[in-house]
């Protein structure tokens, strides 16, 4: 019972917290130089004073900036993300919807590789500490973390596209005959193209996962329970995997939770380089379009998934340690 | 200045361009054996940006003009050799000075949904961009108009409050529409944005937003059906990834880079796989001053400065050598460019004695000239991310101080550079670029009643006979007289050097070999696109 009114009221307290963020991001957005219609209007000698008021109004543009949220407020509550000021003019969510798929796929593929390559590397960078293995892995997963994305994602397209002619450079997809490829021929098709982006946006995370394992396996390890479980005689397997590596995996719940908003921020760079469709190149071009309407609805996504991945990682800390749940109902 | 935006990006895409030289691979192309077109086989256009809007009035980027130049026809358009020929139009009469003019309408054309064309629908894209509520960057060229009708459905009359010599060229593809699906609605959520219908050689057949679009042939196309079975462009942001494209065979069709041209193409590959060509861009780059500034009023500070700077230089650094010196405000292979200005080749000295004749001396030995106790020494501004600009300015920056001018580089964003420092005039100098149109008038650019907050003449440049000579050319008809009216204008400019002229650059297209039939003309190589085709054992793509 404590734990659900400890829940409604984490969730009540997300509420103004979210409204907080919506009324600073947009004041802080109108503050940049230049309007939306800059891009459009700017030096183009057929652009009269007129039309641009015209555009202005058609905007919103000439209202006080408080109405001008206000306004945005109410279409929010009327779950309305309102239409975009590129010359498309179309909605928000429309041009948000058609491009998450492609940008959750590449991130959840991505998450997926960080940790099944950054776990085990963790636990044996732990148990084996100090020791050549551990040094060598250090070494590589920071350089990896400091080499430019843009850089290596050239290289690799180079490698692979070019020289050794194993795998498309950029897309999502074949460009001719993949309308009459069966679904296992579609599947292959866009493994090949996705190989190389994956690789790519995952091999900046691989350091920052393999450390926080390492160092919470390293805790763990000195624990009396370990040291228990090895007197009673338990192979090292199951010591290091069934008793260290549950407990050592606690704080990475937290980790997990926080980078659930990052699965729809894509990434300009990579998304640039490969040519991919994903939110980060939309947003990109929105922050450079000053595309109010955009850059707010893009904001409203990243900030709800923020803010339940709070609460979520909040949620799986209780659910998986009973000394938080206990603690939390002495509390009540 | 049709579509004269200002070039914030180096242009990758290739607009019409004028075309002066044939590179030596593409001149063997052209003594090619005669040989019978075929249909079929697909090309695939890289694009650094994606489209936004395919309705032409409404979009303002290259991009979607060049994909709706394919589905859109106008009343007129420019010939190979940049002269105004019919599209739509069979014939046109030009009647009382200019102020009036009629269009005879080619019969029996159609739609791409099959319902026929007539003069309403060009009546009825008037009144689309000449409506406040169209949000188009075009309406100027139609505000001239006093009156529009279509008496017959194949006869449209246009009557202009003055005689407007750019008037001709503004009956193009961008105010024909199609009426019957436009008629009473809003057009800024029309279908038409994403799903073009025209009358061209392409029809419409996929977008798919930052990836690609795709045009399928014509069949029914009133000039012929065009060769290749389909275009398709293909967005690919970043130019080191479009070039590996290219390299790959994902691309037929892209512009490269100075760089690109002269070493990374130099390689047997793409000497067997590929055509370049090369031709004089629409556009110029120039280092312009605030006039209002102490430092530039004086005409023979900006005199010296141009003759301080070594243009040839530049265009051997920063280009390459793929461009050309300007000395005015047009390219040299335009009909109303004018040779024989005031030039400013490199000389040092003369500089010098020219400043020395200001009153700018160094007084005080630090090796930078002064003047009552002021140091000459300026900020450059220019956009960020444009490596060409960047590249000039430096080497500006190392000639100037040659001569005893400290000139400061700063790089910003482009709405930030244009909004807070532009048009808020807080600048002393700045390198930028424009776009050129097909017709001479630059009347938004240089004259002085345009110098107002967000209007062109930026740098506040004003002459008495150059106000007068711009609006004469704008009422002016006859080549011959424009052309002496504008002789003039280069002449004067060369003379005040309001900007110092710096350099047109090059168009770099490269194309995959297969395609034949690409002949270069002062227009350029897309002017006869639909005449481009693949032999039949060299056709790449099949199309079912």
């Amino acid at each position: 019972m404590g734990f659900i009114v400890f829940l409604l009221k984490r969730i009540l307290g997300l509420v103004p917290t979210f409204f907080g963020i919506t009324l600073i991001s947009f004041f802080v957005m109108h503050l940049a130089p230049g309007e939306p219609m800059s891009l459009q209007a700017d030096f183009n000698p057929k652009m009269t004073p007129e039309m641009r008021q015209r555009l202005r109004a058609q905007y919103g543009l000439d209202k006080p900036l408080y109405v001008q949220y206000s306004r945005w407020l109410k279409g929010l509550v009327h779950l309305d993300l309102g239409r975009s000021f590129s010359p498309d003019r179309r909605k928000v969510w429309d041009k948000i919807r058609e491009r998450l798929p492609v940008t959750i796929l590449i991130n959840v593929l991505s998450m997926l590789l960080i940790l099944a390559v950054s776990i085990p590397l963790g636990v044996r960078a732990a148990v084996r500490e100090n020791s050549l293995f551990d040094q060598v892995t250090t070494v590589l997963v920071f350089l990896a973390y400091a080499a430019p994305a843009f850089w290596v994602a050239l290289l690799l397209m180079l490698l692979f596209g070019i020289e050794w002619n194993l795998l498309p450079v950029s897309g999502l997809h074949s460009l001719m005959g993949y309308d009459q490829m069966g679904l296992f021929e579609k599947v292959v098709d866009w493994s090949k193209h996705l190989v190389l982006p994956v690789f790519v946006s995952a091999i900046g995370g691989l350091a920052g996962f393999s450390r926080y394992t390492r160092s919470s396996m390293l805790e763990v390890l000195r624990q009396d329970y370990i040291t228990t479980a090895r007197a009673k005689g338990l192979p090292e397997r199951v010591v290091i995997y069934r008793h260290a590596l549950r407990n050592a995996l606690l704080p990475l719940i937290t980790i997990l939770g926080l980078s659930i908003p990052g699965l729809i921020g894509g990434s300009v760079i990579f998304e640039s380089i490969f040519a991919i469709p994903g939110v980060g190149q939309l947003m990109w071009s929105a922050v450079m379009a000053r595309d109010y309407p955009v850059l707010m609805g893009n904001l409203v996504i990243v900030s709800i998934l923020t803010l339940l991945g709070n609460l979520l990682a909040d949620i799986g800390y209780a659910a998986v340690d009973p000394r938080i749940r206990t603690g939390l109902q002495e509390q009540e | 200045m049709r579509r004269g935006i200002i070039s914030s990006f180096f242009h990758l895409l290739f607009v019409l361009a004028f075309f002066i030289h044939l590179s030596p691979s593409c001149l063997a192309e052209g003594g090619a054996k005669k040989e019978r077109p075929a249909y079929g086989d697909a090309i695939v256009v890289g694009s650094i940006g994606d489209a936004s809007n395919l309705i032409p009035m409404l979009a303002t980027d290259a991009t979607s003009h060049e994909i709706a130049g394919l589905i859109y026809n106008g009343l007129v358009k420019y010939d190979k050799d940049l002269n105004l020929v019919g599209d739509l139009a069979r014939s046109w009469e030009i009647k009382r000075g200019g102020k009036e003019i009629i269009f005879h309408l080619k019969k029996g054309i159609r739609w791409q949904d099959g319902v026929p064309f007539t003069s309403r629908d060009v009546l009825f894209g008037f009144k689309t961009i000449t409506d406040p509520k169209t949000p188009t960057a075009y309406a100027g060229d139609f505000l001239e108009v006093e009156k529009a009708e279509a008496p017959d459905p194949y006869t449209f009359r246009v009557i202009y409050k003055e005689p407007f010599a750019p008037a001709l060229s503004s009956w193009g593809d961008i105010v024909v529409l199609p009426e019957h699906l436009l008629r009473g609605k809003d057009i800024t959520k029309s279908g038409l944005v994403r799903h073009p219908v025209g009358l061209g050689p392409y029809k419409f057949r996929l977008w798919k937003t930052q990836e690609r679009i795709e045009l399928d042939a014509n069949p029914d196309y009133f000039d012929g059906r065009p060769y290749l079975d389909r275009y398709i462009m293909r967005i690919v942001p970043d130019p080191a990834t479009m070039f590996m494209e290219l390299k790959a065979g994902g691309l037929d069709w892209m512009g490269l880079s100075p760089v690109q041209y002269k070493r990374q193409t130099n390689t047997p590959f793409f000497r067997k796989n590929f055509r370049k060509y090369r031709y004089l861009s629409f556009s110029y780059t120039y280092l312009g001053y605030n006039l209002r500034h102490p430092f530039f009023k004086d005409k023979r500070v900006r005199q010296a400065i141009s003759y301080a700077i070594d243009k040839k230089e530049i265009i051997r650094g920063v280009l390459l050598g793929l461009g050309v010196v300007a000395t005015g405000p047009y390219k040299p292979d335009a009909w109303f460019y004018n040779p024989n200005v005031r030039r400013y080749p490199y000389n040092p000295q003369r500089a010098r004695r020219l400043l020395a004749e200001a009153g700018w001396k160094d007084r005080d030995g630090d090796g930078i000239l002064d003047k009552d106790g002021i140091p000459f020494s300026f900020t450059v501004l220019t956009n960020q991310g444009n490596s060409l600009r960047d590249k000039t300015a430096q080497i500006i920056q190392y000639r100037l101080r040659q001569v005893g001018i400290e000139m400061k580089i700063r790089q910003l964003e482009w709405t930030a550079f244009i909004n807070d420092f532009i048009d808020k005039r807080r600048f002393e100098a700045v390198i930028l670029g424009w776009t050129l149109g097909q017709d001479p008038d630059i009347f938004d650019i240089w004259h002085s009643s345009k110098t107002g907050p967000k209007q062109l003449n930026f740098i506040g440049y004003k002459n008495r006979e150059v106000d007068r000579l711009l609006v004469l050319g704008r009422r002016t008809f006859d080549r011959e007289k424009r052309k002496k009216i504008y002789f003039r204008i280069q002449e004067i400019l060369a003379e005040d050097q309001p900007y110092t002229f710096l350099y047109v650059p090059m168009a770099l297209p490269i194309i995959h070999a297969r395609f034949h039939g690409i002949k270069p003309a002062p227009a350029g190589i897309s002017y006869n696109f639909i005449r481009w085709w693949v032999p039949k054992n060299e056709q790449k793509y099949i199309i079912p």
